[in-house]
């Protein structure tokens, strides 16, 4: 019996060792000494850094990438968790918006000596992955632009050209020429336009412009455009401010018109935005609105809808004569605490390359950092006959375009949590852009901390 | 006892020390036995007790240890006091939050439990057909999260199938989903569609312990099916039926994937349950100090609602008997 009950304890504290060991083990498991394990969270770009990571390896015997792709939503629970257990990747792709909590959490390796040259890069990207302490904390791999996608059937039928789509002009009094296309493409369930009379803006059919939802903070593919066009910029710096200017006057001009432009009818309202089954993509290719701004990351997704051909034009030209767009780039940062430290440079400087970027490029999937990247991306997407012009315009057009970055500062997060439901309440609540002092008011508060 | 006192003296010697008493023998006989007993069942409960120390005791104290620090997970905590808890008292967010979940769990467990009573004196006294039973349950086992993400796509305003049902009938569609009015009832009765089976089961498994003499008994006196629920049912169920609410009413409190899933708490905070509130603080804004505080203080509130329930309903008494 003794001997029993010895094997059952025995046996039972195995188990719960074999349990704690197995939790401890997690996501680095497989992850022997010359393993480097990347995680990135496109499942469109998976192929293209397949390939990338098949080029590394000809050229480091010796050396495996193992990738692990999850949706964005999971990514950075994954991420936080795996900080916590100690299971963190060597390497994985990095968000501007998420940058800073990173570097403030000290969970990020300085890429200082990497040689990381800004000029190699596009305009802005490298120097903005330097952190307020002054040290490079990634290594720029992509970048994106917004720009407007339009259904070229509806455009057709409303009298609209490419090259009147492509010269639209907004203002925040009357909504320009911009606005007047937009009227023009809704149509009512009667069939009536939305600049004609008898138009019935609470049954409408087709919106001439999709919802992106509030925006939260950022408004990328909602508001951002307009806001800078108008002038006007996020915080007092253009990095690491520690003022936001939500409560600008400028800026609560733009927001009312914006968000009008739902009380018209034009936009679909927030009702019928929702991130998981409705997003401006889906609104597109249901045939319920004509036009979406949304991001270079998506151009595959429009291009590949059935029975709806789609074309881009670049953002309006806002009141300060210029159009606008954010410029978002992503890089590869290295976790503090990598299993291989040392194969983790290798392959950041491998995936920060023109060798890995041009194989990336040529997949015609995403913009890559480097201008031989985008070069090659630019030939991929013109072979599938996508004319991508309305999104590397503004990478080299400095006269006629402003580029901006999202907003880099401290607490990002909380200025999220804040923002998301204050612009939800004038969206679709009724608020007045004015209620955006006090949320203003609470975020520089949080940031003077 | 028994077999010790009437076994012959001649086998005691072998078990127990030389000239002692036969008393004395048999007791410590049932220690040993006792003890090994002891040993087995410690044995026994080791996992379990692993298991509660571990994921429930331990991580319960941590949790009210990091509600009085700033703690961000992955720098060491920093003691503040009741900082966190004077943060809460003024956080409009997080009152917000408690009254949305409370609004949520009146409409979820006062729907639910009627829908439950319903089916399970309906299943009781028309049918015992394991087939329909089998039905009701089928909900529940779907995971919520898939549950939540059909109903999100059912339900959304201008593509789901399920307003386009309404939009073909000729009403406007409805944004179940999208609206601050909406939303929290269509959560709550998303969460009644998936678990009323299981409390439906629960309810069923209490009716069957009544006795069916009583109800024959009633009906020889000439009472109506309506006169012997609230007269016979109702009142025999009572115990069962206050288990069953302690226990939904907590998971309601603790409703978190459906909203996860389906509206994010939003639109403009009309969805934030006191949950989703808590996992934002504590994984979004690395605020783990502050989500513990908020964390305490719901456990302290369902902690009261528990025993308040459990008084009212004289949960531990039966009327069976």
């Amino acid at each position: 019996m003794r001997v029993r009950i010895r094997s059952a304890v025995a046996l039972t504290g195995a188990l719960a060792l074999s349990l704690v060991a197995g939790c401890a083990k997690g996501g680095g498991a497989g992850a022997g000494a010359n393993t480097v394990t990347y995680w990135l969270w496109d499942s469109n770009q998976l192929p293209a850094y397949q390939a990338c990571a098949k080029g590394f390896e000809k050229e480091n015997p010796g050396l495996d990438v193992k990738i692990s792709q999850m949706g964005w939503a999971d990514y950075w629970t994954k991420l936080t968790a795996s900080f916590i257990a100690g299971t963190q990747p060597d390497v994985f792709t990095d968000h501007i918006q998420k940058f800073g909590q990173f570097a403030d959490l000290k969970v990020l390796e300085p890429l200082d000596d990497l040689g990381i040259n800004a000029p190699d890069y596009q305009p802005g990207l490298a120097d903005n992955w330097i952190a307020q302490d002054g040290h490079r904390y990634g290594a720029p791999k992509d970048w994106d632009t917004v720009a407007l996608f339009y259904n070229k059937k509806m455009a057709q039928a409303a009298g609209l050209t490419p090259q009147q789509i492509g010269s639209l002009a907004w203002n925040p009094k009357d909504g320009g020429t911009f606005e007047k296309a937009i009227a023009h493409l809704t149509v009512d369930v009667h069939g009536k336009r939305g600049d004609e009379p008898g138009f019935d803006k609470n049954h409408v059919k087709v919106y001439g412009l999709a919802t992106g939802g509030g925006g939260d903070g950022d408004g990328q593919t909602q508001w951002s455009n307009f806001a800078a066009s108008a002038g006007w910029s996020y915080a007092d710096k253009k990095r690491w401010g520690t003022e936001y200017q939500y409560g600008s006057k400028t800026f609560q001009s733009v927001i009312k018109w914006y968000f009008g432009l739902a009380e018209k009818g034009y936009l679909a309202p927030l009702t019928d935005y929702s991130a998981g089954a409705n997003p401006a993509n889906a609104q597109v290719a249901a045939g319920k609105a004509a036009t979406a701004f949304d991001g270079a990351w998506m151009i595959s997704t429009y291009y590949a809808m059935k029975g709806i051909q789609v074309a881009t034009a670049p953002t309006p030209v806002g009141p300060t004569g210029k159009r606008a767009t954010m410029m978002n780039g992503l890089a590869d940062s290295i976790t503090k605490n990598a299993h291989n430290k040392q194969g983790a440079r290798k392959w950041v400087q491998y995936l920060s390359s023109d060798a890995c970027q041009t194989i990336v490029g040529r997949y015609g999937i995403v913009f890559p950092a480097t201008p031989d990247g985008t070069k090659a991306a630019v030939a991929a997407y013109g072979k599938k006959g996508i004319d991508v012009t309305a999104f590397t315009e503004p990478v080299t057009d400095k006269k006629d375009f402003r580029t901006f970055s999202f907003p880099i500062t401290d607490y990002a997060a909380d200025v999220t949590a804040l923002m998301a439901p204050a612009m939800q309440d004038i969206y679709g609540g009724g608020k007045s852009a004015g209620s955006l002092d006090q949320t203003n008011d609470q975020i520089n508060l949080i940031l003077s901390q | 006892m028994t077999i010790a006192s009437s076994s012959p003296p001649s086998r005691l010697p072998l078990r127990g020390a030389e000239g002692a008493g036969t008393e004395q023998r048999t007791g410590r006989a049932k220690a040993r036995e006792n003890g090994g007993d002891g040993r087995l069942a410690a044995v026994f409960i080791a996992p379990a007790l692993l298991g509660f120390t571990v994921f429930l005791l331990w991580p319960t104290l941590r949790g009210i240890y990091l509600s009085f620090t700033r703690f961000n997970l992955l720098t060491p905590a920093k003691w503040v006091g009741l900082d966190n808890y004077v943060r809460m008292v003024h956080d409009p967010i997080f009152w917000d939050s408690l009254k949305v979940t409370v609004e949520y769990v009146v409409i979820n467990i006062g729907v639910q439990t009627v829908a439950a009573l319903a089916i399970a004196v309906l299943l009781q006294r028309l049918t015992q057909s394991a087939v329909l039973r089998g039905i009701v349950l089928t909900p529940y086992l779907m995971s919520n999260v898939v549950a939540g993400v059909v109903w999100l796509w059912i339900l959304d305003t201008q593509l789901g199938i399920g307003n386009q049902i309404i939009g073909a009938l000729g009403f406007d569609h409805i944004p179940f989903l999208a609206d601050e009015h909406w939303a929290i009832p269509t959560i709550a009765l998303i969460n009644v569609w998936r678990h009323v089976g299981y409390t439906t089961l629960l309810l069923f498994a209490g009716l069957m312990a009544i006795p069916d003499d009583m109800y024959e008994a009633a009906r020889v006196d000439g009472a109506s099916e309506w006169r012997m629920f609230w007269r016979i049912t109702l009142p025999l169920l009572r115990p069962v039926l206050a288990v069953v609410l302690i226990m939904t009413v907590i998971g309601s409190f603790q409703v978190f994937d459906t909203v996860a899933v389906t509206t994010m708490g939003g639109p403009a905070n009309a969805t934030n349950v006191l949950q989703y509130y808590i996992y934002g603080a504590a994984f979004g804004r690395f605020q783990f100090g502050y989500a513990s505080a908020m964390s305490v203080a719901l456990l302290l509130v369902l902690s009261a609602i528990t025993f308040l329930q459990y008084r009212l309903t004289r949960a531990g008494q039966s009327d069976l008997g």
